[in-house]
């Protein structure tokens, strides 16, 4: 910090030490009982409980479990620590893993890519709503959350089961004569993820929208643009931040669900959680599904990277309010 | 529980007096309560009183409900210790929790059978029951803990009920005639493909495939055309359901119209009014389920629960609202009809009727053949 030589040490607690600044002028650096302002230790010491909480609650639990991956599996239930890379060794060699990963990306991509263009327009519409209580709009997109997951994920079977609603309606109508297969398979897990990610898109594409200077579109107008040009030219593209980030947080959270796929998928639409589900659960073998957790968990870190390279992480935590 | 400390002497006294503690054990342990008494401050009343609560975990659904209405909440009323109850779908679920807990966060479970007590004494989470703690013991069939006693001479756990994983159709698509003449086989049928159920469980799966492949499950010669036949049904099946509620809604919408269920559920669902028929074929999965205390638990207020679980008017009330018979042996307690036309009963008191795992065979090839069909079940 640039101080004035001719700057006086104030009254009171505060003293000063000279420091010899690089054109060799002497500066006077206000300090008090020996702080600085803007101390690299005051910075330490206030980030440091979040620091702590950081390095206990999620550092030291995946540091347990990578180490976890090179235990050895006894029974189910039952491990040792004695250290093998067996784990690593089914994991790398074995298809079947390969298989469910890449599928879990696939079904996530697909499901982040509809995310992305289904949401788009309700955001949009919310944003360019002259609706005077358009907070109203916004509450309706968080009201689902008041509903636990499960419970709306169950709701599915109701309308797309042989007997549900929509079933139910062509039959009546005599549009169809069976009913129509529409449960327990890919697209009912898609839908069933849709369902829940959908209001995580809309927040992060309306957040991005909101930060647009509305002038720009004005000016984009006045100088020759129709509504659909203007739209191309500026809104679009300034809105993209939020479009990203909200695609990245629909791939990562889809791609890591499994209580989805279990309810309204059959075996065959299961997804990389399912396994690690089954590992732990029913094979009660940990090694393995912690050797699989730190799979995604790096697979997934390595797309939260790439998209913290060019986008930064800041438009998802302004997506998610903060 | 205000288990008092007064009850707590009385207990030792009747140990005493009927033989189960030496003179000198009796003497010493009257002189630990005298000196703790003697040094104890008025904030240590507070904390060794502590137990007031049991912690209880099963199936959930109907024959949880049971459990609740009809054995912990008179419990609750009789004792004033509270049973908090929590459900789990699969027992290697709970199995997992328990795992990353600490002994005594989980104390009674509702288990499935010995093939599961098995995993349990692996996982070294068994403890030790005194049976002098609960009298009520010997009205429960000897088969029925002989196996028990087999694995660990000192009990962990009760039986508690039995019932039959079977086979349940749909009545208006499959006639009784049918089923009958089909047997395990039903559920192989192509004529039923797309709407074929199953338990998404390696026993329920490998010993079907068993039945169909002409095998005995408990002796299995030919895995291949086991897994060949597994495979095969997962082709045919909608869906592989994983809790006794999804069962019975898969049933109830007709979104299967024949799969392996649990007896109980079916009885249920048959009491309501669905088009529901059931079958044991020969060789039907038969299951008993038991009352397993934990390492770390209260022993003294959870042997007191699992005795009041077993008195016989608590004991036929819960049967006959979870539909599955009691372990009461029907040769020393009286039974009621409505138990007495339960599927899976057995009136001999000795279980010859109905074919149980061999937990030894099964365990031994467990780990294998739950990954096994766990990769089956995803397309491998």
């Amino acid at each position: 910090m640039k101080i004035s030589p001719t700057i006086t040490v104030a009254a009171g607690l505060s003293t000063g030490a000279d420091k010899r600044h690089e054109d060799g002028q002497m500066l006077r650096v206000r300090t008090t009982k020996g702080w600085t302002l803007y101390d690299p230790r005051l910075a330490w010491m206030l980030v440091a409980p979040v620091l702590l909480l950081l390095i206990i609650f999620l550092v030291l639990p995946i540091a347990v479990m990578a180490v976890y991956t090179f235990f050895t599996f006894v029974t189910a239930g039952v491990e040792t620590g004695t250290l093998t890379t067996a784990n690593w060794h089914e994991f790398l060699t074995d298809s079947y893993y390969h298989g469910f990963l890449w599928k879990t990306l696939r079904v996530a991509a697909m499901t982040a890519l509809l995310c992305g263009v289904l949401g788009y327009f309700p955001a949009y519409f919310i944003w360019a709503t002259t609706f005077k209580h358009k907070w109203l709009l916004l509450l309706l997109l968080i009201v689902p959350f008041w509903i636990s997951f499960t419970i709306r994920t169950f709701s599915w079977i109701n309308i797309l089961g042989e007997q549900g609603v929509i079933n139910v309606a062509l039959l009546k109508m005599g549009i169809i004569s069976e009913p129509l297969p529409m449960l327990y398979n890919e697209g009912a897990v898609i839908v069933g993820l849709l369902h829940f990610l959908l209001p995580y898109m809309i927040l992060n594409v309306y957040v991005s929208l909101e930060s647009i200077d509305r002038t720009l579109i004005s000016a984009a107008r006045s100088m020759g643009c129709t509504s659909a040009q203007a739209f191309r030219e500026v809104t679009l593209p300034l809105s993209l931040p939020g479009l990203a980030a909200g695609l990245l947080l629909c791939f990562v959270l889809a791609a890591g669900s499994y209580v989805t796929p279990q309810l309204l998928g059959s075996g065959r639409d299961a997804l990389f959680g399912n396994l690690i589900s089954d590992t732990i659960m029913e094979q009660l073998n940990w090694p393995m599904g912690a050797t699989l957790s730190i799979v995604l968990f790096v697979v997934l870190g390595f797309f939260a990277a790439i998209y913290t390279r060019y986008m930064g992480m800041s438009q998802i935590v302004k997506g998610l309010g903060g | 529980m205000k288990l008092t400390t007064t009850k707590r002497l009385e207990r030792l006294n009747d140990r005493y007096i009927n033989g189960d503690l030496s003179r000198r054990t009796f003497l010493g342990l009257i002189a630990a309560a005298a000196a703790s008494a003697g040094i104890s401050m008025a904030w240590m009343s507070e904390a060794l009183a502590a137990v007031e609560q049991i912690r209880f975990d099963g199936w959930g659904g109907v024959v949880q409900d049971a459990l609740s209405q009809y054995a912990f909440q008179p419990y609750t009323a009789k004792t004033k210790i509270k049973v908090v109850q929590g459900t789990f779908g699969n027992e290697t679920e709970i199995l997992t929790k328990i795992k990353t807990g600490i002994p005594g966060d989980f104390q009674v479970v509702h288990s499935s059978g010995v093939a599961n007590y098995v995993k349990w004494v692996n996982a070294g989470m068994t403890s030790e029951i005194n049976e002098a703690n609960i009298p009520n013991l010997v009205n429960v069939m000897r088969p029925m803990i002989e196996p028990f006693r087999k694995l660990t001479p000192k009990l962990s756990a009760v039986p508690y009920d039995y019932g039959t994983t079977g086979i349940a159709y749909n009545t208006t698509v499959i006639s009784p005639e049918e089923a009958q003449e089909k047997g395990a086989s039903l559920l192989f049928d192509k004529k039923y493909a797309g709407k074929i159920g199953g338990f998404s469980d390696m026993v329920a799966r490998v010993w079907y495939a068993a039945l169909a492949t002409g095998q005995d499950p408990n002796n299995i010669k030919d895995m291949d055309a086991i897994w060949a036949k597994v495979r095969e049904m997962r082709d045919l099946a909608k869906k592989f359901w994983g809790s006794g509620a999804e069962l019975m809604d898969l049933l109830a919408k007709g979104e299967v119209v024949v799969t392996d269920a649990w007896s109980g559920r079916v009885a249920v669902l048959q009491q309501q009014g669905h088009p529901i028929g059931y079958l044991d074929p020969p060789g039907s999965l038969a299951w008993m389920d038991d009352m397993l205390i934990l390492r770390g638990s209260p022993m003294a207020e959870c042997e007191e629960l699992l005795n009041f679980m077993l008195e016989p008017a608590t004991a036929i009330a819960v049967a006959e609202a979870q539909n599955y018979p009691p372990s009461l042996d029907p040769t020393k307690v009286k039974l009621t009809e409505k138990i007495k036309k339960l599927p899976a009963y057995d009136a001999t008191g000795t279980m010859k009727s109905l074919t149980f795992t061999d937990p030894i065979y099964w365990e031994a090839n467990s780990d294998a053949w739950t990954k096994q069909w766990d990769r089956i079940s995803k397309g491998a």
